[in-house]
């Protein structure tokens, strides 16, 4: 098993035509992923075509699930559109929308997600680099041949910092691995993927990594203390941020004493998280808590 | 982007919520033509970004122009926590009979908008919060419904308005909402949102935080951004598109990615402990592309630092593999020639390292040392550093 993603999903990209979507079309489709279609309603009855793999473009996310099947979709297009491109992906009803889009006003990602409230539609993103059950389907731009299918579960607010624990831990390998971006607005949560790691029977450790800004980390350490039996080991990066300065991602910024990383680091260790000091040293408590 | 008070007042007034009458003043002169215009006592406010002015010395009241000017004339270059006044604004002086709070913001835990409002303005709200929670009405605001009248009357009546003053305070929550939302704000706070002896309620002080994410909707906000207070390597940084934060240690710092960056700061202030407390320099992330221009760019930004004695390279090899990340170190360098000064401590993972690393050990650049690890690369960059 894996969660959110697993070998029988059929994806599509919307803004399949765009330099991003067709670059990351090509590379979810070398690592097996099942695109079955791109969606760009200037384009529609066009195919577009990938070392031999013709994927067809259609006028509309609605019309794309219901020739295709599709149960995920991919989100590539501009800051500009990107509302308008989950709203349509949310009427549509499609199960699973992955939005890659960096730079989505904040105003544009807090009305999505109000939108998307009661209905069927789980949001990944903003501003995020999907995720990757490895072996089996590949929602987003992670490099799929850095690691393998394995038993732990990983969930990021970081792109690269997700790469370099996939990485690290390549030999144990991962079910899923999610990246759920390091905006302030945010679909899915720490809590939403602990959730499913915890219910997903293939999963049987956790890497946790956050970062400075906000209080999701905190209410993370609650979920787990309350929620979570799998081991758990966290990261958190930004110590030496200061106050005032966003450090990259829009979330990452310490506002007075909130956000701190050392107070995350505290509620995580409270919750009886190992919390490694580097990257490294994360992922060294992963292979002692598996033994491996 | 915070904006200054005279930019927030300005914007209020824009969107038909009312303000007293006033201007920006650079220089004394200015000050003392506004206070002549306004006629009668006027305030004379430091602008700066930050709280405490008033204990500071940087609000001062004025009697007569020429008073104005010398109150101006105090308070131009006075260092305030810090920040050097460079503006005053100055303002019609209001006698107050009550001081309120209103503000609208983004409550990112809940992810929805918040609207809060106190009878018990004044002082900072984080007090009120603390002291007296039950005086702050907290209403949330669905961020796909917005602000209408009905709302507007639930959050000023939630915080108990009084009668005589409750249909101006929902007519300006109204107006603030249009400010809030048709300028993507992410905080607009009046503090105090006043009540003159006559009745008529005013928004005396104000701040407001803008989205930059929406800057491409929002064509006047370039103008409102403070050029003479950015930091000169941070805006040639900006020039460049470059995510550069500039801050105070001597290890120039290069990564891919915004957690792996932030990442990198921390492990070289751990591993700088052991050198006399050496630091990060900046924080710079070059995306995941890391082509050999954008590297080029960084390193010059980077090398323009005086406070830097070594810079770290930390490069993940996903999406672009080391090979490509490699060339494009050796590349950059070659593009900067002799402005490469500084030893460069690089530590590439991920994607086709073994090729990566062959190549740097082929170009064998007398600057480059490569470190397979992150914390062992980190540790040779802070001694290098306290060398």
């Amino acid at each position: 098993m894996s969660i959110f993603l697993t070998e029988n999903s059929k994806v599509i990209v919307q803004g399949i035509t765009g330099s991003e979507g067709r670059k990351h079309t090509q590379r979810m489709l070398a690592s097996g992923t099942a695109v079955v279609g791109g969606v760009n309603p200037s384009k529609a009855g066009q195919t577009v075509d990938f070392d031999g793999t013709s994927v067809p473009v259609f006028g509309s996310v609605a019309e794309a699930m219901k020739e295709t099947g599709a149960d995920v979709t991919v989100v590539f297009v501009p800051p500009k559109f990107a509302k308008g491109a989950v709203v349509e992906a949310v009427d549509a009803g499609i199960g699973l929308c992955v939005v890659i889009t960096e730079g989505i006003p904040v105003h544009d990602s807090t009305e999505f997600w109000a939108y998307a409230q009661g209905k069927s539609t789980r949001i990944i993103g903003p501003n995020c680099p999907g995720l990757i059950s490895p072996g089996r389907s590949n929602a987003g731009i992670i490099p799929a041949d850095i690691t393998q299918a394995g038993k732990i579960g990983l969930v990021s607010k970081s792109g690269t910092l997700t790469y370099q624990m996939m990485y690290e831990l390549r030999d144990i390998g991962f079910s899923t691995a999610i990246g759920i971006g390091g905006d302030p607005v945010i679909g899915t949560t720490h809590i939403d993927a602990l959730q499913a790691f915890q219910d997903d029977p293939e999963t049987e450790a956790i890497v946790m990594i956050g970062e400075i800004g906000g209080d999701a980390e905190e209410r993370a350490a609650d979920f787990i203390k309350a929620n979570v039996t799998k081991p758990v080991v966290g990261y958190v990066a930004g110590f030496t941020a200061p106050e005032g300065k966003t450090m990259g991602h829009a979330g990452a910024i310490v506002s007075g004493s909130a956000g701190t990383a050392q107070a995350k680091k505290e509620a995580l260790e409270a919750a009886g998280v190992k919390v490694g000091k580097t990257p490294s040293e994360t992922a060294r408590l992963m292979r002692e808590l598996l033994g491996a | 982007m915070d904006l200054f008070e005279y930019q927030a007042r300005d914007m209020f007034a824009a969107h038909g919520v009312p303000v007293l009458p006033g201007g920006v003043a650079e220089t004394p002169e200015q000050a003392e033509a506004i206070a002549r215009d306004i006629a009668g006592q006027v305030v004379v406010k430091a602008q700066v970004k930050v709280g405490g002015r008033g204990k500071a010395g940087g609000v001062k009241l004025a009697d007569t122009p020429e008073e104005a000017k010398a109150r101006a004339t105090d308070i131009l270059g006075l260092d305030i926590k810090g920040h050097i006044t460079r503006q005053v604004m100055v303002a019609k002086a209001s006698d107050i009979a009550e001081e309120y709070y209103f503000s609208y913001l983004l409550d990112r835990s809940n992810r929805t908008f918040l609207a809060m409002a106190s009878v018990e303005g004044g002082m900072e709200i984080e007090e009120i919060a603390v002291t007296k929670p039950e005086a702050l009405a907290r209403i949330p605001v669905d961020a796909s419904v917005g602000v209408d009248r009905a709302k507007a009357e639930e959050i000023v009546d939630a915080a108990n308005f009084p009668a005589e003053v409750r249909d101006q305070v929902v007519e300006i929550a109204i107006k603030l909402w249009d400010v809030f939302s048709k300028e993507d704000a992410t905080l607009v706070e009046v503090n105090p949102l006043a009540k003159a002896p006559d009745g008529t309620v005013l928004a005396l002080d104000g701040k407001v935080t803008l989205d930059e994410n929406a800057a491409f909707r929002q064509p006047g906000h370039d103008a409102l951004e403070d050029a003479a207070a950015a930091d000169p390597l941070e805006a040639a940084a900006k020039e460049k598109g470059l995510n550069y934060v500039k801050l105070e240690g001597e290890v120039g710092i290069i990564g891919n990615g915004a957690g792996l960056v932030m990442s990198t700061l921390d492990v070289v202030a751990y591993a700088g402990e052991e050198f006399g407390g050496v630091r990060p320099a900046n924080f710079l992330d070059i995306g995941g592309g890391a082509s050999a221009q954008v590297m080029a760019d960084g390193l010059g930004i980077i090398l323009g630092d005086a406070a830097v004695k070594s810079v770290f390279v930390n490069v993940f090899g996903g999406i672009t593999s080391c090979d490509a990340v490699a060339d494009g170190i050796v590349s950059a360098l070659a593009i900067l020639g002799d402005e490469a000064t500084k030893p460069l401590v690089v530590r590439l993972d991920g994607n086709n390292v073994e090729e990566g690393r062959r190549i740097l050990a082929e170009a064998a650049h007398p600057l480059v040392t490569v470190v397979d690890t992150m914390d062992g690369a980190a540790r040779r960059a802070a001694e290098l550093a306290a060398a």
